[in-house]
């Protein structure tokens, strides 16, 4: 660091979980890092549903959930079809997930983690290294066509040989910096959420969990309204995240409020009494980008990489997955500014090894695999909606008890499957949907 | 909680009740600008009214101009994506000012 201009080795923009791997990482190897906070503290802006994916994290901290305030490991994931009055579920429980490294899938509550990783990324920093919270980046600082720092709402400029972008969904710098164009509403998905409190031994008793055993509840269909989206609810120790997430372009054509659909969902029957008793301790909202492989930023310049939900990096199917690729994303941005160091050379073609790295790794291959995910749900709302619903009644009417003959009802419920539904038409859509969503 | 309280109906809530549960360091200064000049030719159906999941924008009886209560801000970046006539000039609060969640 220079003293009279504040100069880093790199800048992270954000304190979230992808810029603090990128800091972590170049912390390993002596340099000189400064990450930038908009919030009072790292963690203090930071939302998501709930479940933390921590395969990097683990390498990066073996054995990070012995001390890390984790929530709850998950040992069941169920996946449930709302329609207004009825529920058909899928659990997947096992004991396989109930030991170290527990799938590497945590409950988490981000203020208390993120706060933590950044203790952890500050304890192995050098006497040039700092995380500055409440700081505000307001602009990129370009020489030519690189970027060589950053302008902040407090102190004066701070300047590095790289940038990380680590901003988040809302990612202005970004946007300032050449590197995306402000998204387009079905681009980005946006998720409310409340954080519900309940006893331990209620959560324990009400999900059939013991001791730190988590649950991750996903649910589709009525639960948003038929929207592309979904539910969820998580257990966390002494609390359940509780919330929906759709797409912007859905709550536009509805003409709905999220919060409203978080309420309906709140007051379904097979969801109400999940919740009886509890007190929500905190609401909250997000956004979630979506916009996928086919749109991705350009994710370097000259001078600085994007990394995390900044760069888009969320895996858009069932899996829910952006935790991971995030962390993912920002270690290796934090190795390439390694590289680009020994080389004393930080322009886009030293960086583009960055790009490189994502392409051989999980996090372009799975972006690469889901790219037509969101946009098959979006073109054909029957995929979720008419024809599980259709299915579900089925059910209800085979499991109905009368006086007639299961032969009768069996051919009732068949034959009016055939009439409910054009048959060729649904399967010739559920197997593109298993094409693009599997 | 005892077990009692945990056994009772939830109670509703309403978005104030919800809000209130949010921590925020309050700003002086508003981080959302509105143009009333392009919202005069609106062509979202004024969805910022409706997609707002902190109902920041509202319009009072009488007005014409969309009232920003910034202060109730969640910092989600929703209505700057909904208003595709651009006329949200959405940017990020002064450094450690508006949402702090507690939890996350």
């Amino acid at each position: 660091m220079d003293e009279e201009t504040l100069k880093f080795d790199a800048i992270v923009v954000g304190g979230g979980p992808s810029g603090m791997c990128a800091a972590y990482t170049m912390a390993k190897a002596g340099m000189d890092v400064a990450v930038i906070e908009r919030g009072e503290y790292p963690g203090s802006k930071n939302l998501f549903g709930g479940i933390l994916f921590t395969t990097i994290l683990n390498k990066l901290i073996p054995n990070f959930w012995e001390e890390a305030p984790v929530e709850r490991n998950v040992i069941s994931r169920k996946f449930s079809y709302l329609t207004e009055d009825s529920q058909l579920a899928v659990e997947l429980k096992t004991e396989q997930y109930n030991k170290p490294p527990y799938n590497n899938t945590f409950t988490v509550l981000r203020s208390k983690f993120d706060r933590w990783f950044s203790e952890k990324t500050e304890s192995i920093f050098n006497e040039n290294s700092f995380v500055f919270s409440g700081f505000t980046v307001i602009d990129v600082i370009k020489e030519g066509h690189k970027i060589v720092g950053v302008v902040t709402d407090k102190e004066g400029p701070m300047y590095a040989d790289v940038i990380i972008c680590a901003e988040g969904a809302n990612s202005l710098l970004a946007e300032k910096a050449g590197l995306k164009k402000k998204p387009e509403p079905h681009d980005m998905v946006t998720g409310v959420k409340e954080v519900i409190a309940l006893p331990p031994e209620i959560i324990n008793d009400r999900f059939a969990l013991a001791g730190n055993e988590g649950v991750a509840i996903e649910f589709f269909g009525k639960a948003v309204e038929g929207m592309v989206g979904g539910a969820f609810i998580y257990t966390n120790k002494e609390s359940l995240s509780v919330g929906i997430s759709c797409s912007i372009v859905d709550f536009t054509h509805k003409n709905i409020n999220p919060n409203e659909v978080l309420d309906k969902f709140k007051e379904h029957p097979s969801v109400k009494n999940l919740l009886r008793g509890g007190e929500t301790i905190e609401y909250s909202a997000h956004m979630i980008p979506e916009f996928g492989y086919d749109k991705l930023p350009d994710l370097v310049s000259h001078g600085i990489m994007l990394v995390g939900d900044s760069a888009g990096f969320v895996n858009t199917s069932h899996y829910h997955e952006g935790s991971n690729l995030a962390m993912a994303s920002g270690v290796m941005a934090g190795e390439t500014a390694i590289i680009a160091k020994q080389k004393g050379d930080f322009s886009a073609e030293t960086l583009s090894l960055y790009k490189e790295k994502l392409e051989n790794s999980f996090v372009m291959k799975d972006m690469k695999n889901f790219r037509r995910a969101a946009k098959f749900l979006h073109a054909n709302p029957q995929v979720l909606n008419d024809y599980p619903t259709t299915m579900v009644q089925s059910m209800v009417d085979y499991f109905t008890i009368s006086e007639r003959s299961k032969v009768e009802i069996r051919k009732d419920v068949i034959g009016g499957l055939i009439m409910d539904v054009k048959f060729i038409k649904m399967m010739w859509d559920m197997n593109k949907a298993r094409k693009v969503l599997l | 909680m005892n077990i009692e309280e945990a056994l009772k109906e939830p109670k509703k809530l309403t978005l104030e009740d919800k809000l209130f549960t949010v921590k925020y360091n309050a700003a002086k200064e508003t981080h959302i600008k509105v143009d009333n000049e392009i919202c005069k030719k609106c062509t979202t159906n004024r969805i910022c009214l409706t997609i707002c999941p902190a109902k920041v924008y509202e319009l009072e009886e009488g007005h014409t101009e969309v009232h920003v209560s910034f202060e109730n801000c969640l910092e989600c970046g929703t209505c700057r994506v909904a208003c595709t006539d651009n006329a949200i000039d959405w940017r990020c609060p002064q450094g450690g000012m508006g949402v702090c969640y507690r939890f996350g």
